[in-house]
């Protein structure tokens, strides 16, 4: 029995690379006109010669790329920074705990989020009009979908600067930073400097992959560029889907050949920031061996502190409005409060929240379930065989988070229509758990591996079969670690919008992508009450996996934190 | 005694019963499969309505406006009781999503068994579908048994669709018509225009304060059908398909006119809304002084909700607004036919339609013809209170006629052609 935990990494493998190998098979060959049961199409390169007609493509195409290296960059360099200037200290931990919880929220919701407060009718507006600006009515500026497409590469910075800061978190315990700090103190660098010199190479390198998949995310995301991009033309991405549901067929072989671009524009961002990383290298050596100590580095120390408050402050101060607006009577502008508060927007979207949330609960707990599982047999069968997943296992587990997602859904949806499979509960469960997959295998690999083996020995020393070391021991001292998993499997699944709306097909929603559609309406009323639900869902999934574990360990000293 | 025996005998043995059972799951499967490759049958509604109990419904309708949504949510109540129907709405964001969806399942030989059952339809997708043969075979809707009460004399486009005869293939849901709409505490009515050139001289005097979505968006489209009917030289062309006249020659009146629109459009024409919900908040916000809709009751609607302030009113252009139906149709492969026939029947109802007329629930015109209804009904539409915002249905001024539908594509083409550019 035991000897099948092999099954753990071998179905890991399966559910990670096919997806992700079939969808992008899909997705090439339809792009090229070869799409055997659909008809419609020829062979040759037609389909990217159209492409490349279409309107505007370079300017979607750049904004694809520009964005997603900038909010990569903002988001890094404020994460290095900080972690440069506070790590170890008070505010280092403070930071962390009030970003944790904006790392479970949905880009959707944050999108959202910072929409309403930045555009011209939003909360700031109306927080210094007329007063300060004399307005009494909203200014004519484009803000939200912005052609540079600023607001969106502002909204991914605060959206990645909790992810990158978590990562970097984690990579921490493992670099001698104090060691490293105190001897570059000694040698009369500034913090930062030193931080930066002597620390953060070793860090960097681990919290590369992740920076990848910032890259991959901002390069080719469609919620968010939905919600607050440009609109002529949008990015590339929120084109593709506009093709792919198209009803002339034929536009679907462009989207096809749209996908491969968004994988060439992607792969592009990859080599660029190689390139990026290689220049930082040399200038930050150049500096090193040039003496530049950079002792007074209070001005670094404020600016890193302040983009960390902004970037959190603005989508805590989103949700905010949002939940006001949720409750809203008639609120006009330049109101900084609504005339009168209501109950009707809530009694009017609730009979109609209970379907796309039960969807939600369902796919969300099951594929965080299933994750979890497949990762205990993982760990399992890397205890039990000693060997430890190499480079290539560990690039396997970010697949599809470095894979662009529309370029390799479009193909599975492709083989899912084919196979009728489409829109149902198991093929969408699927598709989530893809993306599940990889936090979980993450958020369990360093609990694990650091677990205090001697209790098992001493199971073992007891006569205890190593199934029941495992299941009296083992997952009972892990409990937290394993309810985390759970928590973040669970809000990364709640988060998912593109694989939810392109295999789901509409007949089955979840709270992301019905808050996604409604945001084009702009019915700021029922938006506050999905994103309430997009919040909501997270944070009682993170509740339970504090509280169980400290009601559960209360009588057992050793366990509590 | 004898008999008592043998059907005592008969009642406790194992065997006959599973027999029985055996046997009616047969003839149910038999009579399921044969209802899949039939259409049910129209000359004999009760069996619709009994092959239709069970059934899940999948609508397909665009769920951009919460308070269509909500109405919806009604309609399903509705059916479950009544029929033991399932309405499932799945919410578009545009309805050729739903005709994609039935070409992608023709495409893949899903004759069957497909996975839209009803389509909210008209214009181009309507044309598209019919002329493609993807829709339930002609004459269905004229077989209803609540057709008799549509007012086909009065409202032509419920028999013909922007110049496409419906010959029963969609049933009309309900009346649409062009009207702005602004808000009288900041704009005084006699500063209204009354024309699509006043429009574009008011937003020159107002830069930045007028807007409409973005095609495809439907409403944006039909602003832009609006302004080509009325620069175009002769409106007769319009009637024909556009590829039988020069649509550069025609259009260019059109494109003139956007363009110097666009100079002094909220935003400079460089973002648009998205649709129709979006103008609406932003007429709440201040930011557009002139928005429109194609329900006449769309601001008395959004009063009642908190959306609009109660200064909002409503008008019209004087030489006339774009008039329309718009329908639900069935795909030819839907798999709930019946659940979609009875769902349809009841759209039509005169019960469905009072309440859809409600400005407090949506507001949307009915397509029946009063003096078709029973007395009761005809006081329950008479008594409805339009709302302060809604012209009464005499001030709504003429209707336009709607363009051949391939006029559409071809603007809608040419818009994304001319306005989708990089800066």
């Amino acid at each position: 029995m035991f000897r099948l935990t092999f099954l753990g990494p071998a179905l890991t493998v399966l559910l990670l690379a096919g997806p992700v190998g079939f969808g992008l098979a899909g997705t090439v060959l339809p792009a090229f006109g070869i799409s055997p049961g659909f008809g419609g199409g020829s062979f040759g390169l037609h389909y990217f010669r159209e492409l490349f007609a279409q309107p505007a493509l370079f300017c979607s195409m750049t904004l694809s790329l520009t964005s997603g290296l900038a909010s990569a960059v903002l988001s890094l360099l404020i994460v290095m920074l900080f972690t440069a200037a506070f790590a170890g200290t008070a505010t280092f931990r403070r930071m962390q705990h009030l970003l944790g919880p904006l790392l479970s929220l949905p880009h959707a919701a944050a999108a959202l989020a910072i929409a309403f407060l930045i555009a011209p009718s939003g909360m700031i507006m109306r927080l210094i009009s007329p007063e300060l600006t004399g307005w009494e009515r909203p200014p004519d500026l484009l803000i939200v979908h912005d052609p540079l497409a600023l607001s969106m590469i502002g909204a991914l910075v605060a959206k990645e600067v909790p992810f990158l800061l978590l990562m970097t978190l984690a990579a921490l315990p493992q670099a001698p930073v104090e060691r490293v700090c105190q001897l570059t103190g000694a040698l009369g660098y500034g913090r930062v400097a030193g931080f930066i010199h002597g620390a953060w190479p070793g860090i960097y390198r681990q919290i590369r992959l992740p920076v990848f998949a910032v890259i991959a995310f901002a390069s080719s995301n469609v919620e968010v560029a939905l919600i607050l991009g440009p609109t002529q033309p949008q990015t590339l991405a929120a084109r593709l889907v506009t093709w792919m549901s198209d009803p002339d067929l034929s536009q679907r072989y462009l989207a096809s050949a749209g996908a491969l671009l968004q994988l060439g524009v992607t792969g592009l961002a990859f080599a660029i920031w190689l390139g990026l990383e290689r220049l930082c290298a040399a200038l930050r050596n150049k500096a090193a061996c040039g003496g530049l100590r950079m002792r007074r580095d209070r001005a670094v120390q404020v600016v890193s502190l302040t983009a960390m408050i902004l970037a959190a402050g603005a989508i805590f101060a989103g949700l905010a409005a949002l939940a006001v607006w949720s409750f809203a009577g008639l609120w006009q502008f330049p109101d900084f409060l609504p005339g009168s508060f209501t109950l009707r927007n809530w009694m009017k979207a609730l009979p109609r929240v209970v379907e796309p949330l039960g969807t939600t609960l369902t796919i969300g707990v099951a594929s965080a379930f299933i994750a979890a599982i497949l990762s205990v047999l993982c760990f399992v069968h890397e205890d039990r065989t000693g060997k430890r997943a190499g480079r290539g296992g560990q690039a396997l587990i970010y697949l599809p988070l470095i894979v662009p997602q529309v370029t390799f859904i479009f193909g599975l949806q492709f083989l899912l229509v084919a196979s009728g499979w489409l829109a149902t509960l198991p093929a969408l469960l699927f598709a989530h758990l893809v993306f599940v997959m990889p936090y979980a295998y993450l958020c369990l690999k360093d609990p694990w591996r650091s677990f205090d083996r001697r209790y098992e020995q001493v199971a073992a020393g007891l006569g205890k079969s190593p199934m029941t070391t495992l299941f009296r021991i083992r997952l009972p001292m892990m409990l937290r670690p394993l309810l985390v998993l759970f928590a973040i499997g669970f809000s990364v699944s709640v988060g998912l919008y593109l694989p939810t709306v392109l295999i789901g097909a509409g007949r089955l929603t979840t709270i992301t992508s019905e808050a996604v559609a409604l945001a084009s309406g702009g019915n700021r009323r029922i938006i506050g009450v999905y994103a309430f639900f997009q919040m909501l869902l997270p944070v009682a999934g993170f509740a339970i996996a504090t509280l169980v574990p400290a009601l559960i360990f209360r009588r057992f000293r050793g366990m509590q934190v | 005694m004898a008999l008592a025996l043998v059907l005592n005998q008969r009642r406790n043995d194992p065997e006959v019963y599973v027999l029985k059972r055996l046997t009616i799951a047969l003839s149910l499967s038999i009579a399921g499969s044969f209802a899949h490759a039939h259409s049910p049958d129209l000359a004999n509604w009760e069996s619709v309505e009994a092959e239709a109990r069970g059934q899940t419904v999948y609508f397909n309708a665009w769920g951009g406006a919460e308070n269509i949504n909500a109405y919806l949510e009604w309609v399903g109540e509705e059916l479950r009781d009544c029929c033991d129907i399932k309405l499932v709405h799945v919410k578009l964001d545009d309805t050729a999503n739903a005709v994609a969806k039935v070409v992608a399942e023709r495409a893949a030989g899903r004759d069957e068994g497909g996975s839209v059952d009803l389509i909210w339809i008209n214009g181009e997708n309507f044309a598209s579908m019919k002329e493609r043969g993807l829709l339930l075979e002609k004459g269905w809707a004229e077989k209803l048994p609540n057709w008799g009460y549509v007012d086909v004399e009065n409202k032509p486009t419920v028999l013909n669709d922007f110049t496409t005869p419906v010959e029963g293939q969609a049933a009309p849901w309900g009346m649409a018509k062009l009207v702005f709409f602004h808000d009288s505490a900041r704009l005084q009515e006699d500063a209204l225009p009354s024309s699509a050139e006043e429009l574009l001289e008011w937003a020159q005097a107002n830069p930045g304060r007028f807007s409409y979505p973005s095609p495809p968006d439907f409403i944006g489209s039909s602003f832009l059908k609006q302004v080509l009917i009325e620069t175009v030289g002769d409106a007769a062309v319009l009637q024909q398909p556009a590829d039988e006249a020069d649509f550069e020659t025609e259009s260019a009146p059109l494109f003139d006119y956007l363009d110097r629109l666009h100079k002094v459009a909220w935003r400079e024409g460089r973002a648009f809304p998205q649709n129709y919900p979006a103008m609406k908040q932003l007429l709440a916000d201040g930011e557009l002084e002139i928005i429109f809709a194609f329900n006449p009751s769309e601001a008395s609607n959004a009063i009642a909700n908190f959306e609009l302030p109660d200064t909002v009113r409503s008008f019209t252009f004087e030489e006339g607004t774009l008039g329309n139906t718009h329908f639900v149709a069935i795909p030819y492969n839907a798999s709930a036919k019946a659940g979609a026939l009875v769902t349809a029947n009841f759209l039509m109802s005169p019960e469905a339609q009072l309440r859809k007329q409600d400005p407090e629930v949506w507001g949307d015109p009915t397509v029946l013809g009063m003096d078709k209804l029973p007395e009761p009904l005809q006081a329950g539409f008479a008594a409805l209170d339009l709302g302060i915002a809604t012209l009464a249905p005499e001030e709504l001024g003429p209707v336009l006629e709607e363009p051949h539908p391939s006029w559409m594509e071809r603007v809608e083409e040419a818009w994304k052609r001319r306005y989708t550019v990089g800066n």
